[in-house]
């Protein structure tokens, strides 16, 4: 449901580093001796029982980052920076042939390490939020997520109940109340946030394509800062309409904030895949079907405040 | 209002509750004049179904009038009489429209529950755990209708509450059982389980035209009723092996279509091998016995048709799939879609082509709901059916 996949050129430096990295793994661990000669440490008992334990480190780092997950290159800033640190001090007490082999050897490891460093903080930076508001904001730790469901409507007919804003409140579980305002492409919302707080943003449309897409986002100064996109496109075999939503904003307190939300059974993935759910319930049955036995969680606490409706006997 | 309660595993009563309200638009209350204990409420009972809750209101098969409508239902009136499918149904989403109603995609608010276990969500139902939505059931004095608009028919004075009242449950569900194995003159039927739902598919097989229905079952009872419902041979099978037996009727071929309607609680005559099931499903390694569906597969002829309407849970070891792939069978199953059987259904009783009271041996008041159980569960005083008047 929720992506937070690195880009592939990023996928392939990791596994570039991780090949790296096996290459010095190996060869500290099968052959200690010529590696500490190579680095001009040879002179040195105690650089003989480092190397195989550096060695196994290096393969450590290896397996995550042959798998391509470049968020791992941190790991071996760490190790780099031990190794630059004990290389530094061996500089200091070495001379002569010895002194250039070291020498060349910690340009190498300096090097590795500004590119284990350049991998590390773009698989930060890359929040995938970023793609769907370029430019906008700083998304980093953004909650981003997605969810879809068919419904049995055209695709006109449910981007009409969609673009009509102040109706989304009937389905997701924590929108109090959207207002559009003056011009129509701006509109005040109003949320539930944990611990009874409520928060406001104002909001704009990005895109707008009748029976197709809306795009929305938060204005400067939201107090959740945050975007979505809803797209209808026709079911294969006349099955009505998908409609995929995505979804990605700032929690407040990033992504501890998420974990502890997730401890109350607030898991941003399953709030969307709820509300949508219920769009489909509204658009479909005409109102979000209702049992006594409601499961727990927030979800229940708001359908026990819903009002019956009005009998006729 | 009164209304049974499921209060933990082999546990129930009958207590004071607050009376159903009106939800939604489309939702009307209905006073329960006759209810029944199905068989799936056993499974409840037992503690087979997850997410049931201490207090939960039982009962997915009842009837009776209508004493308050929603505004949005136009199509009946306070005082109607009317029977209530048990699988609750919108009529509006693609499976509705397809007449797919067990598999509703807008009547279990509690979706993400089943999901979870099964992947996609069927329909909700009434008093039957909330994983299939937790609405209330109608073993009770009242009991509230979601989409009342949808799935009740009125029925008419001339017939008695006994006439009409399976047509909730237990008589769709077997016509639905047999109607999956496209049943064509000369077909051999053989049905697990000789319960109500049992008894049912072996009288709609019979309607439909098979030419010769076996029944299979353990108690000598239930195979005597079968017999009045229209089998033509039954087996008890803790005096035969079901399989030669089955080989011996149909000269080799097997039957051709196999209906379960024994479900996850089934037992075996080996020891060993009930005991291996049962001892998976107390540690919860899988959660059936699925004994007779295992049979049901090895004794179908090739190329034939196994039915599955008895009731599933979750997950199954030892599943003869090799039997089904490498000799060409068809697996039809689902809960019922009564909505779409309702109508033919009371037709067939209106015109005398069947009577569904034969199989009920004891009416008893709502009161004593808790006794009922355990006669049934337990096969005491040769139950077959409990109907509860509230």
């Amino acid at each position: 449901m929720s992506s937070r996949s690195a880009s592939p050129g990023l996928r392939r430096t990791a596994r570039v580093l991780g090949l790296a990295s096996t290459g010095l793994g190996v060869a500290m661990l099968r052959n200690p001796v010529g590696v500490a000669r190579a680095s001009g440490v040879d002179d040195s008992p105690t650089a003989l029982s480092v190397i195989p334990v550096v060695g196994a480190r290096e393969l450590l780092h290896a397996l995550p980052l042959l798998a391509g997950r470049p968020g791992w290159a941190w790991t071996r800033i760490a190790g780099d920076a031990m190794d630059l640190t004990a290389m530094g001090v061996a500089l200091a007490h070495r001379s002569g042939d010895r002194r250039r082999r070291l020498r060349a050897a910690t340009v190498a490891v300096g090097g590795l390490a500004a590119l284990d460093l350049l991998t590390a903080a773009r698989s930060r930076r890359r929040g995938p939020a970023r793609d769907l508001l370029p430019g906008s904001a700083p998304w980093k730790g953004a909650i981003d997520v997605s969810a879809a469901t068919t419904v049995n409507k055209t695709p006109e007919q449910v981007y009409r109940y969609w673009r009509d804003f102040s109706r989304l409140p009937d389905f997701m579980a924590h929108v109090r109340e959207v207002r559009t305002l003056d011009d129509g492409q701006r509109s005040h919302w109003v949320a539930e946030a944990p611990g009874r707080r409520t928060v406001e943003w104002d909001a704009e449309l990005v895109e707008d394509r009748p029976g197709e897409l809306i795009r929305w986002r938060s204005l400067p100064g939201a107090g959740i800062e945050n975007a979505g996109s809803v797209e209808f496109r026709p079911a294969p075999g006349r099955q009505g309409t998908e409609v995929r939503v995505r979804l990605a904003y700032a929690q407040p307190g990033g992504r501890l904030g998420k974990v502890v939300a997730g401890l109350f059974g607030e898991s941003p993935e399953q709030q969307v895949r709820d509300d949508l759910t219920r769009s489909k319930q509204v658009l479909e049955t005409g109102q979000v079907v209702r049992s006594e036995g409601s499961p727990e969680g927030p979800l229940a606490a708001r359908l026990t405040h819903q009002r019956p409706a009005t009998a006729r006997s | 209002m009164r209304a049974t309660q499921w209060m933990g595993k082999n546990h129930v009563e009958v207590n004071e509750v607050p009376d159903p309200r009106i939800l939604n638009d489309r939702d009307a209350i209905v006073k329960v004049t006759s209810t029944a204990i199905c068989g799936s409420d056993l499974h409840l009972f037992d503690g087979f179904i997850p997410t049931m809750k201490k207090g939960d209101i039982l009962g997915h098969e009842f009837m009776g009038e209508v004493v308050e409508l929603g505004r949005g239902v136009g199509n009946l009136k306070v005082g109607d009489r009317v029977v209530v499918p048990f699988p609750i149904a919108c009529g509006a989403c693609t499976a509705c429209e397809r007449g797919l109603y067990s598999v509703c995609e807008n009547s279990n608010p509690n979706a993400r529950m089943a999901e979870k276990l099964w992947g996609h969500s069927p329909c909700g139902i009434y008093g039957y755990s909330h994983l299939v939505g937790g609405y209330p059931g109608g073993q009770a004095e009242y009991a509230r209708v979601p989409f009342a608009d949808v799935g009740p028919l009125r029925v008419e004075d001339d017939l008695t509450d006994e006439q009409v009242l399976f047509l909730t449950d237990i008589f769709p569900t077997g016509y639905m059982g047999a109607e999956m194995c496209d049943i064509k003159g000369g077909d051999v039927i053989a049905v697990w389980g000789a319960g109500p739902v049992g008894l049912f598919a072996v009288a709609s097989a019979r309607m439909l035209g098979a030419e010769r229905i076996v029944a299979i079952d353990r108690f000598d009872y239930r195979l005597d009723k079968a017999r009045e419902a229209g089998a033509t041979d039954v087996l008890n099978y803790e005096e035969v092996d079901v399989l030669d037996a089955l080989k011996e009727i149909t000269a080799g071929r097997g039957p051709d279509g196999c209906i379960d309607a024994a479900g996850l609680e089934a037992t075996h005559p080996t020891t060993a091998v009930d005991a291996y099931d049962r001892a998976k499903t107390a540690v919860m390694a899988e959660t059936e016995r699925p004994h007779a569906l295992r049979e049901a597969i090895m004794a179908c002829r090739n190329g034939g048709t196994v039915s599955i309407i008895g009731v599933y849970g979750g997950l199954m070891d030892k599943f003869p799939v090799g039997s089904l792939m490498n000799r060409s069978l068809t697996v039809r199953t689902g809960q019922a879609h009564v909505h779409r059987y309702l109508r033919p259904l009371y037709e067939k009783i209106r015109d005398g082509e069947i009577d569904p009271t034969f199989l009920i041996s004891h009416t008893l008041p709502l009161d004593q709901a808790p006794q009922g159980y355990r006669m049934f569960r337990d096969k005491e005083d040769d139950c077959t059916k409990v109907v509860l008047k509230p």
